[in-house]
């Protein structure tokens, strides 16, 4: 693999890592709000 | 080939996997749940109703890349879709498998964990139908493909009443009755001005085997059909008239665009401009019809 690829596999990478952190924070909270919900109404 | 090997061998831009699942796609189906949502007599707490619509979205989406790995060979051939990221050389199939599987897996149990079995159920049906019944058997298989598979696509508003009252009934069956007779005149609409593309990658679209003539006349015949449905929950009493002018007049401008395509004898894409135009208004037909079930639910 090529200096250029290596680089743009680093970038992809991070890209998907910072993403898919994003996406988990964003569950975590979601799911806390489906649970504090579900409690609430008795749903 | 090499090109495409170290392509492959690249991990795929989050770009990319989000082209997999058909966001334009995504976006009606989306818009359709929500509409069965808000036209259902309760509605969910805030936080369920839009886990629910974010599962009806994943749901789409794990479908859409599933149909993607599975029809790379197809897609290659046609230029609608020889850009998409498997064809393209963007993403190798596995990678878009396992998304596609994994998203779905994922749609499903948290419907099910925000709303209940019954959505969860309906999510799970669609998805399978879509892959299994449209994707792998009927589309290359048989000129009825985007009829049966049409089904598919009709969920959408059932799952949405289904998460907000956790049963169904006759209203959410007729919108499904309306997405399914809409389907086959909005693809083959669009089949008649790309025809060359399902010709040369053998798929069998009905003007690629039953001819354009032919074609044109179901689409008339479904059309009519479709405008017929629409009216019939404002009929049968369960919207009020907002509703049932809108259908009307919805299904009259619809029945008169399929009436100029079947008058059109063009035989070439440019010559199609009524195809053309009919393909644009149904997509405006279903959002506007089903927003004025919402309108009409929410202020008669």
């Amino acid at each position: 693999m090529t200096q250029p690829e290596e680089e743009l596999v680093r970038v992809r990478q991070r890209e998907r890592a910072r993403l898919m952190g994003w996406l988990l924070g964003a569950f975590v909270i979601l799911v806390f709000a489906i649970t504090i919900t579900k409690m609430s109404i008795n749903w | 080939m090499a090109t495409l090997t170290a392509q492959t061998a690249l991990p795929a831009d989050w770009r990319d996997l989000f082209a997999l699942t058909k966001p334009r796609v995504m976006s009606l189906v989306v818009f359709t749940g929500l509409a069965g949502m808000l036209a259902a007599p309760q509605l969910p707490p805030l936080v369920l109703g839009f886990t629910a619509v974010l599962c009806i979205a994943l749901g789409a989406g794990a479908a859409g890349a599933i149909n993607q790995w599975y029809e790379a060979d197809i897609d290659a051939l046609m230029r609608r879709t020889a850009n998409r990221p498997i064809p393209a050389g963007r993403m190798d199939r596995q990678s878009a498998l396992h998304f596609g599987v994994g998203l779905a897996a994922f749609s499903v149990i948290l419907m099910w964990m925000a709303t209940g079995v019954l959505p969860a159920a309906l999510l799970a049906a669609s998805i399978l139908f879509y892959v299994l019944v449209y994707t792998v058997w009927l589309k290359r298989r048989t000129a009825q493909n985007i009829v049966i598979g049409g089904a598919a696509g009709a969920f959408p508003p059932v799952i949405g009443w289904a998460a907000a009252t956790g049963d169904l009934s006759t209203l959410p069956w007729l919108m499904f009755a309306i997405i399914f007779l809409w389907t086959p005149p909005h693809f083959w609409a669009l089949s008649l001005f790309v025809r060359s593309d399902y010709a040369a990658a053998k798929v069998p679209m009905l003007p690629v085997t039953a001819g354009i003539a032919a074609t044109r006349r179901q689409i008339l015949l479904y059309s009519l059909v479709l405008a017929a449905a629409s009216v019939a929950p404002w009929l049968l009493g369960l919207t009020g008239p907002i509703y049932g002018v809108a259908a009307v007049a919805l299904g009259a401008m619809f029945v008169a665009l399929a009436v100029a395509v079947a008058a059109n004898k063009a035989s070439e894409p440019s010559g199609m401009a009524p195809e053309k135009r009919l393909f644009g208004f149904s997509i405006l037909y279903l959002f506007v019809l089903f927003a004025a079930l919402v309108a009409d639910r929410w202020l008669a």
